[in-house]
C-alpha cells in the first residue's frame, strides 16, 4: 500500500473520469444507484476512521453530512440565478460549495469531538447520538435552510466522476493515513488508550484528529448529495441514517477498509434491489443488525488471524 | 554516580480519604538499577501511576531531568524520556509485533500527518528508517523472526519480552518495569535478570523495578526501596534491606522478627 | 401563578409516566451495563395490548369501570413482562460476556425490529389508532385550577408503584440479590445469586412498568401507532441519565423534573419546536460535566 497509494488514487480518478465520460449512454436510474454508491461508500469509510479504526463509537454521522449539505446547498442557491450551473463558474462554485460543505462540517467535528471525547464507549455514543439529533433540529427549524421543508432545486451537479473521485480521495486519505507510522496511532488509541499514552501517543489528540477527518468527508458527501438528489430535507438525517453508516461499518468489519467498502456497496444496492419487497425491508434490515451481532460481530469480511491493517 | 534523574519529595497521594502514598522520598540517578519492593497493596504501582502521569500527587513534587513533572499527562512524560511496562500486559492486542513497537517509534518520529497524506519522498525515507529502528530492536530481543505475528498471539514471555522492547522504542531515559517477571517460571526469571541487566548495560538507562520476586530483586538491583500501607519503611543496598528488621515485620510479620 | 400551578399539575402526572419508564433503563444498565433502545418499544406494546384486550374484557353493558380497567393493566403488564423476558433471553443473553457496544447496537436493531414489524398491516399498521376510554373520566376544578382524573389516577397509582418498587428492593431478598449483581456480578453469583434470574426478574418488572407507563401515556395521548414510544422513551432515558445512570431514585426524580420541564416548555409558544433539541442538549451537558448524572457515583479505570 505505501509504494502504490498515489498511484492508485490517480488511476482511480481517471477511471471515473473516464466512466462519467461515457455516461450520457448509461441508464439513468443506475447512474443515480452508482452514484449512490459512491456516497455510500465516502460515509462509510469516513466513519470507519472514527468508529473502526480509532475505536470511537460515534452514532451521529448523518449529523455531519448533513451540515456540509446544507451549507454547500445554501452556497450554490444562493448565486444560481446570476451563475448559470452548466458554466465553468458554476462548477468551480460547486467545487466550492463542497469544500465549504467539508469544512464546515469538520469544524463541527471538532466542536462535537473536543468536548466529548473523554467520555467512554456508551456514553460517547449517546451524546453524538445527541449531537446528531441537535444538528437536525437546529436544520429543521432554520429559515436560512429551509426549516422543515428544507431546500429545493438544487442544481444537479454531482456527477459519478466528482462522486467516484471523492471515494477514491476518501479511501486514499483514511487508508494511507492508517498505514503510517503517525497513522498506527489511531489503532493504538482503539486497542488501549492508556498503554498509548505510555507511549506518548495523546488520545485525546487523535480522537479529535480522527472525528474531523471523518467529518471533513462527511460533509463533502453531504454536498455530493445535496446536488445529486436536488432536494434536501432535515428529517433525512436523522438517527436511522446514522445507522445506516454504523451498520455498514460493523458489517465490513470495524476497521477493514475494503470489506467496509464491499459492506457499503452492498448495503447501498440491497434496498433497491429489494423495492419489490418494501414493506419486509425494515424488518429484514433489523434482523440482519441483530443476526450480525449474535453470530458475527467481526463483520462478514473478515478472515484468518491477520493482524490489524488497513 | 550520577547526576539525580528522577527526584520524588515528599510526594502524597490521596483517594477519598484512603492514603495510598504517604510522603515518600525516592531519588534515582542517571542509569541506576533501583528496586521498590514492598507487601500486596504497599502502593508501588501507585507511584509508577504517579511518576508516570497517569495520576497526579496530592501534595510533594516530582522532578524529572530538573523539570517538574506536575499536571504533565502520560504521553508528555515519555516524550521527557519516561517508559513503562504494566503490571497486567497491555500490548496492542490487534496489531503486529512490528506494529506495536512501531507505535513507539513514532514518539520521536520524523514526520507526522502532512508527510502520511502527501506520500512523497521525505515520507517514504522516514518510514524505511522507522522499519530499520523497530527491526534493529526486534532482532537484539529476538522478536524479529515474529515481527508479523498478532500480538494477542505470543507466548507469555514473548508478551512481556515485546512490552519491554515497546518501551524501549521511545528511547527513555528511564524504564519503569512493573512486576515483570510475573507468572514466569525459574528459567524465564533469570533470563529476565540477565535481560534487565544486558538493557542497562546497552541502552545505558536508568531502571526502576516494582518486583515481587526476591531473588530477582536482590539479584540485580543495586538500590532497593521498600515501601509498606504507602509510606517508604526502608532504603539502601539489597543486603542491608534484607537484615532490615522493619522489612522482615512487614513481609513476615512480627514473629519472624524475633527469629531473624 | 394560576398558570404555574396549572402546569405543574399537568407535568406531574407526565413526569410519573416518564419516572415509570425511567426506571426501567436504569434497572437495566445497573445490572447489565448497556442501554436497553428497545425499552421504548415495550412501553408501545403495553398500549397495544391494552387496547386489544379492552374490547375483550370491557363487559358490553358498561364498558368503562375500574374493574376492568385495573384488568387490563395488569394482564398488559404481564404480557409485556413476559415479551420483555424473552428479549432479553433471545438477544441479549447470548451477547452477555461481548464488549458492551454490541449489545448496544442489537438493542438497536431489536427496537427497530419491533417498531417496523409493529407498522407492517398484519400487525398493527402503521396508522394511529384510537386508544379505548379505559376509566369513567372527569375533570375536578380547584380553585383556577384544573385536573383530569386520569392524571389524577396515574399519579396515584404511580406513587403506589413506586412505593411497591421501593420495598422490593430494599426489603425482599430479590431486591436485594439486583442490588448484588448491580454492584459486582460475580461476586454475586459467588454469595449463590442466581444471575441468569435476578436478570430475568429485572427485565420483566421494568418492562411490566414501562407497558403500564405506555397505557397511562396512551390515556393522555390522542391515539397510538407502533412508533409512539419513540418520544416518552427518549425523554425517560435522559431523566435516567440526569438522575445518575443506574441510580434508582435519580431516575424516578429525573423522570419528574423531565415532564416538569417539558410541559412548562410546551407552554411557552416558540420554545416548544426545540423541545427535543432541548432534551438532547441537557443529555449531553449533564454527560458533559457531571457524567454520573446528579445523584449517580463515577466509575474510574484501574491501571
Amino acid at each position: 500500500m505505501n509504494s502504490g497509494a498515489k498511484r492508485w488514487l490517480l488511476v482511480a480518478i481517471a477511471l471515473a473520469f473516464v466512466a462519467s465520460y461515457f455516461s450520457a449512454q448509461f441508464n439513468r436510474y443506475y447512474l443515480s444507484i452508482a452514484i449512490d454508491v459512491g456516497i455510500g461508500i465516502i460515509m462509510a469509510v469516513s466513519l470507519n476512521l472514527i468508529n473502526g479504526h480509532t475505536g470511537q463509537f460515534s452514532l451521529g454521522h448523518a449529523g455531519f453530512m448533513a451540515v456540509g449539505g446544507f451549507t454547500a446547498a445554501r452556497l450554490t442557491l444562493s448565486f444560481s440565478s446570476s451563475i448559470p450551473p452548466e458554466s465553468p463558474a458554476g462548477v468551480a462554485l460547486f467545487v466550492g460549495s463542497m469544500l465549504l460543505g467539508g469544512l464546515t462540517a469538520a469544524l463541527t467535528g471538532l466542536a462535537v469531538g473536543l468536548p466529548s471525547l473523554r467520555l467512554r464507549g456508551d456514553y460517547l455514543a449517546i451524546v453524538t447520538l445527541g449531537f446528531g439529533e441537535i444538528i437536525r433540529v437546529i436544520f429543521q427549524t432554520s429559515e436560512t435552510f429551509g426549516a422543515a421543508t428544507g431546500l429545493t432545486g438544487i442544481p444537479k451537479h454531482t456527477t459519478l466522476f466528482w462522486t467516484w473521485s471523492v471515494a477514491a480521495v476518501t479511501v486514499y486519505v483514511v487508508a494511507g493515513l492508517v498505514n503510517s507510522t503517525y497513522g498506527r496511532g489511531f489503532i493504538a488509541v482503539h486497542d488501549d488508550e492508556i498503554a498509548a499514552s505510555a507511549m506518548g501517543i495523546s488520545p485525546t489528540r487523535y480522537k479529535v484528529t480522527a472525528f474531523v477527518i471523518g467529518a471533513f468527508f462527511a460533509g463533502v458527501a453531504g454536498a455530493l448529495y445535496a446536488h445529486h438528489k436536488q432536494v434536501l430535507k432535515p428529517d433525512g438525517f436523522d438517527f436511522m441514517k446514522s445507522i445506516d453508516f454504523v451498520v455498514m461499518v460493523i458489517l465490513g468489519g470495524m476497521g477493514r477498509t475494503v470489506g467496509v467498502i464491499i459492506a457499503a456497496v452492498l448495503l447501498t444496492l440491497l434496498p433497491e434491489m429489494l423495492r419489490g419487497f418494501a414493506e419486509y425491508r425494515m424488518i429484514a434490515y433489523s434482523l440482519l443488525i441483530i443476526g450480525l451481532m449474535l453470530l458475527r460481530p467481526q463483520g462478514l469480511f473478515t478472515f484468518g488471524k491477520t493482524a490489524n491493517k488497513a | 554516580m550520577s547526576a539525580t534523574l528522577l527526584q520524588l519529595d515528599k510526594v502524597t497521594i490521596r483517594f477519598d480519604g484512603l492514603t495510598a502514598v504517604s510522603e515518600v522520598d525516592l531519588q534515582i540517578g542517571a542509569q541506576e538499577l533501583v528496586g521498590l519492593i514492598g507487601p500486596n497493596g504497599a502502593g508501588k504501582t501507585t507511584v509508577f501511576n504517579l511518576i508516570t502521569g497517569v495520576y497526579q500527587p496530592t501534595s510533594g513534587a516530582i522532578t524529572f531531568n530538573d523539570q517538574s513533572t506536575a499536571q504533565m499527562k502520560p504521553f508528555q512524560l515519555t516524550k521527557l524520556g519516561i517508559a513503562r511496562t504494566f503490571q497486567n500486559i497491555r500490548l496492542f492486542a490487534s496489531m503486529s509485533v512490528f506494529d506495536n513497537v512501531r507505535t513507539a517509534v513514532q514518539v520521536h518520529r520524523p514526520h507526522g500527518i502532512r508527510d502520511a497524506l502527501t506520500r512523497g519522498k521525505a515520507f517514504h525515507a522516514g518510514e524505511a528508517e522507522v522499519a530499520k529502528q523497530v527491526m534493529e530492536l526486534l532482532e537484539i530481543f529476538s522478536l524479529g523472526k515474529l515481527r508479523d505475528e498478532p500480538a494477542k498471539c505470543l507466548s507469555y514471555g514473548d508478551q512481556r519480552r515485546l512490552e519491554i522492547v515497546r518501551a524501549l522504542a521511545t528511547k527513555p531515559k528511564l524504564l519503569l518495569l512493573d512486576e515483570p517477571a510475573a507468572g514466569m517460571n525459574p528459567t524465564e526469571k533469570a533470563e529476565l535478570t540477565k535481560l534487565i541487566r544486558f538493557i542497562k548495560e546497552k541502552f545505558q538507562i536508568a531502571v526502576l523495578l516494582v518486583e515481587h520476586d526476591m531473588q530477582v530483586v536482590m539479584g540485580i538491583c543495586e538500590r532497593i526501596a521498600v515501601l509498606d500501607y504507602g509510606v517508604k519503611i526502608a532504603e539502601g543496598t539489597p543486603a542491608e534491606v534484607r537484615a532490615n528488621p522493619k522489612v522482615i515485620e512487614a513481609y513476615l510479620g512480627q514473629e519472624a522478627v524475633k527469629h531473624a | 401563578m394560576d398558570w404555574l400551578l396549572q402546569q405543574f399539575i399537568n407535568g406531574l402526572a407526565l413526569g410519573f409516566i416518564y419516572a415509570l419508564v425511567a426506571l426501567g433503563y436504569t434497572m437495566v444498565y445497573g445490572i447489565l451495563r448497556f442501554i436497553n433502545f428497545a425499552h421504548s418499544d415495550v412501553l408501545m406494546l403495553g398500549a397495544f395490548s391494552a387496547y386489544f384486550l379492552a374490547p375483550a374484557l370491557q363487559k358490553t353493558g358498561s364498558p368503562v369501570s375500574i374493574v376492568s380497567a385495573f384488568l387490563i393493566v395488569v394482564l398488559a403488564a404481564l404480557i409485556c413482562a413476559i415479551i420483555g423476558m424473552l428479549i432479553e433471553f433471545l438477544a441479549y443473553r447470548p451477547l452477555r460476556q461481548r464488549p458492551r457496544l454490541t449489545v448496544l447496537i442489537t438493542a438497536i436493531g431489536v427496537s427497530l425490529f419491533i417498531e417496523f414489524t409493529g407498522q407492517h398491516k398484519a400487525v398493527f399498521g402503521a396508522n394511529t389508532k384510537p386508544f379505548p376510554q379505559l376509566l369513567p373520566e372527569s375533570t375536578v376544578q380547584l380553585g383556577n385550577v384544573s385536573m383530569q382524573s386520569n392524571d389524577i389516577i396515574i399519579s396515584l397509582v404511580t406513587m403506589l408503584l413506586l412505593a411497591g418498587l421501593w420495598l422490593v428492593i430494599q426489603r425482599t431478598r430479590t431486591g436485594m440479590a439486583m442490588r448484588a449483581v448491580s454492584f459486582n456480578e460475580k461476586a454475586a453469583a459467588l454469595m449463590g445469586v442466581n444471575i441468569n434470574r435476578i436478570i430475568s426478574f429485572t427485565f420483566g418488572l421494568g418492562s411490566a412498568l414501562a407497558a403500564i407507563a405506555g397505557i397511562f401515556y396512551a390515556m393522555r395521548s390522542p391515539g397510538i401507532d407502533p412508533l409512539m414510544g419513540m418520544k416518552p422513551g427518549l425523554y425517560a432515558f435522559v431523566a435516567a441519565v440526569i438522575g445518575g445512570i443506574g441510580n434508582l431514585p435519580g431516575a424516578a426524580l429525573g423522570g419528574l423534573l423531565l415532564g416538569l420541564l417539558e410541559t412548562f416548555a410546551g407552554g411557552i409558544p416558540g420554545v416548544s419546536n426545540y423541545r427535543d433539541g432541548i432534551a438532547f442538549a441537557i443529555l449531553i451537558l449533564i454527560l458533559l460535566f457531571k457524567h454520573a448524572g446528579l445523584l449517580g457515583r463515577l466509575q474510574p479505570e484501574k491501571v
